[in-house]
This record gives C-alpha cells, sequence and structure tokens, in this order.
C-alpha cells in the first residue's frame, strides 16, 4: 500500500498552482472583474489555491471563443474528433496518478478509488465516444421510388455544461466526451467546491484542443451558472445537481427554446431476496459488499444504495453479517491507498449529513453503527469526516426519502415480493436499483418493476461505458454514458429529396 | 388549527402558516437573518425554494422573489416578515417546497440556519463563504 504525499510536498505526484485563471480560447485569461476565491481541500480543511470568480462577463468572452470556434470544429471530420478524444484519452492515462491525487485533494474521495474507477471510466469514456462517433451512421428512407428522405446528424453547435463536485473530472468527462464527439464546442462551469482538479486535466490536454473548443469558467452558479444556462447563445444546456436548481435550469430553458438534460439524484433502493442467504458461499459475500456499498465516495454518489430492504426470512442472520462488514470499510486518509472511506467534499456537506443524523435519531430510527462524525488526528484533525452509519427504521422516516449524501444507510424489512417493490417504488426519484437474489426469474421481476432507471442486478456501483444511465420521477432527463447520449447533442437534419422530373401534380 | 409546535430556542423569526398548512413550521435563526438582511441589501427581496436530490439537495436555496417560478406543482411552506437591524420593514420572505416533498417533509418543523461553508446551486448566499442549512424537528400534523 502506498501513501501519497499531499499536493505541494517535493513527491507529490500534483503540484497545484497557486492561482488558475478561466480557459478561454485556449488560453488561460483572467476574470474580468479581478476576482478568485479560495479552493479548500476537505482532505485538511485547508486552503490549497485560488480560482477565478467568473461573472456574465468572462461567460460572454468564453462563449464568443466557443462561437468563433464552431464554424470550424463543428465541421470536423467524424476521424478528426476520434483523434481528439483517443489522444485525450492517452494523455490521461500516461498522467494517472496526478489526476488521481488531484481529485483526492480537490474533492476529499479515497484516491483508491480516484485511481482504480473515476479516472479510468473518464479514460475509457473518451475513447468509448471516439469509437460511437466513427460507428454512427445517418438513417434514409425510401417513401417511394423517387423520393428518400435523408436523416443526418449535425452538431448542435455551442452547448452549456455545469458539473457537480462528487466525481469532478468522471461528471466532466460525461459530459465533455459526448459533447466533442458529436461536435459542439463547449462552455463548461465546474462546481464551485472542486473547480480545481478539472483545471489539472485541462492544463494536461490543453496542446490538444483545438483554441475554443473547450472553455471552462469557474464560479458561483447566481454569478456564472446563470449567466451560462439562461444564455440564449447557448444551443443545450446539461446539468447535474439538485431539483430546485434542475427545475431553474429548466425554466430558463424555456426561456430559449433549448433541450436540457438534467440528473437530480435518487435514493436508490437495494433489495435482498431471502435467497441470497440460502448458501454462504462467494455470492453471499458478494451481496454483503453490495450492502456495504453505501460508503462508497463517502455517500455522495446520485446512486448510493442508501435504502437497503432485507426480506425478513434472513434478515437479522444477513444484517448482523452486514454490519461486520461495514465494520471492516477502512477510513482515514485519503491519499492512502488502503483507505475506502475519505472525507466529505465541504464543510456544508458535512454539516448536513451530522443534521440528517439528528432528524433521523428524532424520528426514532435505531443507530445500528455510527451515527458521528469522525474525528480524525494531526493534520487531518480539521477534514471533514462522517462514521459510516445503519440507520433501521420505516420508508414514511426522512431518512429513506431525502437524499442524504453521506455514508448513512436506511435499513428496513420486507415480507414478500410486492411489498419489496412497493417500498422500492415509495420514493419522489428514480436513478439507481439494486436487486440481489439467486433466483432469475425474481431478480428480473423485481428489476422490471422497479421504477428506476438503472437498475443493478446482483452488482451495484459499476458505471461503464455502453450501459445507460439516467432517471425516471424526479431524478432527471436524458440518458448519459451511452451512444444515445450523442442524440442530446445533436440535431437532425432531414433532407426530402424528390429525383422525379414529373410535377406534383397539386397546382 | 392545532397548537404552534415549541420553537427552537434559537429561532429569531417565525413564519407565519402558507395557505394550504395549518402547521406554523418555518423559523429562522439569528444567523439566517443576519445573512438574509446582507443578501436583501445587495440583491433586493428575496424568496427560497426547499430542494431535493443530489449534491446541495436538501438545501434551502435563496434566490430573488420571483426568480424561480412557483406553481401548482409547489406549496408554499410559510412567510415571514424580515426586518432590518434596526427594526426598519425589508419586506416578506416567502418559503416554498414541491407538493411532492411536502408530502414527505410535513410531519416536521424547518430551522432555516446559516454555516459555513460553500455554495449550492444558484443560491445567492455561496459567494459569502455561508450558507443556508436546513434543521428539522418533529411536529404534530
Amino acid at each position: 500500500m502506498t501513501v501519497y504525499a499531499q499536493p505541494g510536498q517535493a513527491e507529490s505526484p500534483v503540484s497545484f498552482k497557486s492561482r488558475y485563471e478561466h480557459f478561454i480560447g485556449g488560453a488561460w485569461v483572467a476574470p474580468v472583474k479581478g476576482e478568485y476565491f479560495e479552493d479548500v481541500s476537505p482532505v485538511n480543511g485547508k486552503p490549497f489555491t485560488e480560482v477565478a470568480r467568473g461573472t456574465a462577463e468572462d461567460i460572454e468572452a468564453a462563449l464568443d471563443a466557443a462561437w468563433a470556434a464552431a464554424p470550424t470544429w463543428n465541421a470536423s471530420t467524424v476521424t478528426e474528433r476520434a483523434i481528439l478524444l483517443n489522444k485525450i484519452a492517452d494523455r490521461m492515462e500516461e498522467n494517472l496518478e496526478t489526476l488521481a491525487v488531484a481529485e483526492t485533494w480537490d474533492n476529499g474521495k479515497p484516491v483508491r478509488e480516484c485511481l482504480a474507477a473515476d479516472i479510468p471510466l473518464a479514460i475509457d469514456h473518451f475513447r468509448y465516444f471516439a469509437g460511437a462517433i466513427r460507428a454512427q451512421e445517418g438513417r434514409l428512407s425510401q417513401l417511394d421510388e423517387d423520393t428518400v428522405a435523408y436523416h443526418f446528424h449535425e452538431p448542435l453547435g455551442v452547448v452549456g455544461q455545469i458539473i457537480p463536485w462528487n466525481f469532478p473530472i468522471l461528471m466532466g468527462v460525461w459530459k465533455l466526451a459526448p459533447a466533442l464527439a458529436a461536435g459542439n464546442c463547449v462552455v463548461l462551469k465546474p462546481a464551485e467546491q472542486t473547480p480545481a482538479s478539472i483545471l489539472v486535466l485541462i492544463e494536461l490536454i490543453q496542446d490538444l484542443l483545438p483554441d475554443g473548443v473547450v472553455n471552462v469558467i469557474n464560479g458561483f452558479g447566481a454569478e456564472a451558472g446563470k449567466p451560462l444556462a439562461a444564455n440564449p447563445r447557448i444551443r443545450k444546456i446539461a446539468f447535474t445537481g439538485e431539483t430546485t436548481t434542475g427545475r431553474l435550469i429548466m425554466q430558463y430553458a424555456s426561456e430559449n427554446i433549448i433541450p436540457v438534460t438534467l440528473e437530480l439524484g435518487g435514493k436508490s433502493p437495494n433489495i435482498f431476496f431471502d435467497d441470497v442467504a440460502a448458501q454462504k458461499d462467494d455470492f453471499y459475500d458478494k451481496a454483503l459488499e453490495g450492502f456495504a456499498l453505501f460508503g462508497l465516495n463517502q455517500g455522495e454518489v446520485c446512486t448510493c444504495p442508501s435504502r437497503a430492504l432485507v426480506q425478513k426470512g434472513m434478515y437479522d442472520e444477513f444484517v448482523a453479517a452486514g454490519l461486520e462488514r461495514v465494520g471492516k470499510m477502512v477510513q482515514g486518509n485519503p491519499l492512502d491507498t488502503a483507505t475506502m472511506v475519505g472525507a466529505q467534499a465541504s464543510t456544508d456537506q458535512l454539516e448536513k449529513i451530522l443534521s440528517y443524523l439528528d432528524i433521523g435519531k428524532q424520528e426514532g430510527a435505531k443507530v445500528l453503527t455510527g451515527g458521528e462524525r469522525l474525528q480524525l488526528d494531526g493534520d487531518l484533525a480539521e477534514g471533514y469526516y462522517v462514521q459510516p452509519t445503519i440507520f433501521e427504521g420505516t420508508n414514511s422516516m426522512r431518512i429513506f426519502q431525502e437524499e442524504i449524501f453521506g455514508p448513512v444507510l436506511s435499513l428496513t424489512s420486507f415480507s414478500d415480493f410486492d411489498e419489496a417493490i412497493s417500498i422500492a417504488n415509495d420514493t419522489l426519484y428514480g436513478l439507481g436499483a439494486g436487486v440481489w437474489a439467486r433466483t432469475g426469474n425474481t431478480a428480473y421481476r423485481a428489476g422490471r418493476a422497479i421504477q428506476a432507471g438503472r437498475v443493478w442486478v446482483n452488482n451495484y456501483h459499476s458505471y461503464p461505458a455502453h450501459a445507460a444511465f439516467g432517471g425516471y420521477k424526479s431524478s432527471g432527463i436524458g440518458r448519459e454514458n451511452h451512444l444515445m447520449m450523442l442524440d442530446h447533442y445533436q440535431q437532425t437534419k432531414n433532407l426530402l429529396v424528390s429525383y422525379s422530373n414529373s410535377e406534383l401534380g397539386l397546382f | 388549527m392545532p397548537e404552534a409546535p415549541k420553537a427552537t430556542a434559537n429561532v429569531v423569526l417565525e413564519a407565519t402558516a402558507g395557505p394550504e398548512d395549518d402547521v406554523v413550521r418555518v423559523g429562522y435563526t439569528a444567523a439566517a437573518v443576519d445573512l438574509l438582511r446582507e443578501l436583501w441589501h445587495r440583491h433586493g427581496p428575496l424568496m427560497f425554494h426547499q430542494s431535493g436530490g443530489c449534491c446541495d439537495g436538501s438545501a434551502p436555496m435563496c434566490f430573488a422573489a420571483g426568480e424561480f417560478r412557483t406553481g401548482t406543482a409547489d406549496v408554499l411552506l410559510g412567510t415571514a416578515e424580515l426586518t432590518d437591524d434596526d427594526g426598519a420593514v425589508l419586506g416578506p420572505l416567502e418559503l416554498w417546497i414541491s407538493r411532492e416533498q411536502f408530502k414527505v417533509w410535513k410531519h416536521t418543523r424547518l430551522t432555516i440556519d446559516a454555516v459555513a461553508g460553500r455554495g449550492s446551486g444558484f443560491s445567492l448566499e455561496a459567494p459569502t463563504g455561508r450558507r443556508f442549512l436546513v434543521r428539522s424537528e418533529l411536529c404534530a400534523i
């Protein structure tokens, strides 16, 4: 196991600059109003760099640059786009540790996860869309002997993207890769909690990017996000975040009549049927791991399996074994590759989780483990750590209905299939779900009955490219992580052509 | 009308109940009121919409009044009369929530607090280094 040095120390694979500007038109550009904001590492609660504080003026400059690049990039061949995406992927792969440590320092997540998941998935995502765009074909329909309807894919032009803080680089790439593959220029606003790691990525790839094709403006939602989302010069807006901002972005988009894609979170049920415990074999251990995965990324995942539904026949024994498994989660220094659960991303995120631990206790949920803030020693004493927590309760409690975005599991039991589905679907959201069963018919029927865009069957928290990801109900609109996302970044041009020399005969 | 639940000790401003609600359920702490006054002076009249879901979900989002369009899909939880530190009336401060979210929140009383922190969606307080936070208590319904 390795413990990476903190950024700024000599042996660290990443060295942050003391200040970052906007990235506009292929250059680093100071903010028009000259203001910057501090970026704090959740690992130790200390500021480590400052980042340009964008305003409407900077968004306009970025849109100028993007539209200046658009005539060329929009008309680029799919081969050129695929080459760019593959080169970006290669460059990221050559700098895996740099990006992984930068991500950990900005977000607080364990470097183990960045090395094994976030960055490799981001790399693969570029390669996937490089392949997908090469393989995409337009369609044609022969309407009669001499009449043909051709359908061409065209880029939208310039698009806006607003990125969340929980997977700053991966969520950025989920949006960037399909947009670039489809031939669009992009103005991207990272989250104000995690503005720096994406800029480390941009520094690494800036020589590959044609000027103006990718522009990054940092800043706060009201100051930089709104001027982007409400701008009449974007042809589409993509957002990952929460419901109120999602609705606000739709309201802005309605003013400009542009499409939106939204990913707005969930309260994902993870259902364990009795036959899981029929044998104490590898599959049983896998299911117990699935039970414990609410701790992945400190619970800061839109698809966190934050509601465990365990069937009554095996409840006591399975929950006891699950608690033991949760007790083995290694929590601590995120830069240690042995660490599985790191720091929450911000102090206010920590406060919010603590407020939910409080309401859970008030509502009478029973704390089976955890339930408190975790205080680490030494340099990490000011970091934002929470004990993995399991509440036993009922689905009407607020801790079962709201996304806590922390390592907090709400656990309940069910009698039969119908009750499991009823509890699972009793939620405002429909992003992810898990089903664990040895019987294929049960697993299949449960998977189809759950109202969620992604149901993992006998696995969880896997995000391979080419498996569509998106929400039902209040969880959003659109499907990322799949070639169908290209549709969300493309216009359809229909050319309706007559090859006949005869008159229509109407006039 | 049921008796109003006991106010949290540190609530300094209480909202009157919304038209669809018979429970006084929204209060503001001194830290929240201070931040609201500051934002009111900078941005003019304000409103809240309580969010749900991913990342910054469950945060009360503060906007310029009217910036977020509410409709039949929303419930007005309460209106507080915000005053300045000299007692001068600034104006009414509404707090809204989506109707579907209200259904799962209605057994709780909400205290809007302000804590050190960074950002939440398009909420106006983000650049101040403080952010609004909702604290909840059970109440009779």
